[in-house]
């Protein structure tokens, strides 16, 4: 059978188990799913946080997820993989993004996972703006993303 | 060509899109950030750390000194923070 790829950006949230049950569903191939969700924090640095707002470039964010997707695939024997980045008034506690990979084995469904969130972090157009209890202001970009992206190209 | 404006560039600039015509000297997107920070105390705020300054042509990023000659899309925006 061939790799069912689902790559989508949305306000609304998303339901995990349904997305694994899309990706996995009459198909008897999957040994192995790994499910990542990035959750907005209540918290940042000691500073209580009221809500993120998620903006992206339409178009080039999708581009940029497909093209880290596809060598995703290239990299790892996936069956298949859904992305879903959500945009929009994000509150403490909701989902903002989610990574789904399978596999046949938990290995690659597990680096696959890790490599597509690495790379959707340092390189796909999105930007969080913070809303605290005083001040409002874009959340700076961490080195540490970007070299966790680069170790993938090592080795 | 079209340029459009993310985040904090946005914001500066105070448009997220806008229709240009750079003079031919402007070749790279490195001249174009130096073109566009000489239009106006918004655009001199958006451009004037330009190393911070991501830019993409077409939806794909590129650097510096790309050449902005065959663009039909320009970007600049602050460095990424999505996941």
């Amino acid at each position: 059978m061939t790799a069912q790829v689902s790559i989508r950006i949305q306000e609304a949230d998303f339901d995990i188990a349904r997305e694994i049950a899309a990706l996995t569903g009459g198909r008897t191939d999957i040994g192995a799913v790994v499910s990542f969700s990035g959750i907005c924090r209540g918290r940042e640095g000691g500073e209580a946080i009221s809500a993120l707002t998620l903006e992206h470039y339409p178009g080039m964010a999708e581009a940029e997820i497909a093209r880290h997707a596809a060598a995703a695939m290239a990299r790892w024997p996936l069956t298949g993989l859904t992305v879903i980045h959500r945009v929009g008034r994000i509150a403490p506690g909701e989902n903002i993004v989610l990574v789904l990979t399978a596999s046949q084995h938990r290995q690659a469904a597990f680096q696959a996972a890790e490599f597509l969130m690495d790379y959707l972090k340092a390189s796909a157009p999105f930007w969080k703006r913070e809303e605290g209890a005083d001040r409002t202001g874009w959340v700076d970009a961490r080195a540490h993303d970007d070299e966790a992206a680069a170790r993938w190209t090592k080795s | 060509m079209k340029v459009k404006y993310f985040a904090w560039v946005r914001e500066r600039v105070g448009k997220a899109e806008e229709n240009i015509e750079p003079p031919p000297d402007v070749q790279t997107v490195a001249d174009l950030i130096g073109w566009l920070a000489q239009r106006g105390e918004g655009y001199a705020h958006a451009f004037e750390t330009p190393r911070v300054i991501r830019a993409a042509i077409d939806h794909a990023h590129v650097k510096s000194d790309a050449t902005i000659a065959s663009a039909r899309e320009i970007a600049f925006f602050p460095p990424m923070t999505g996941g």
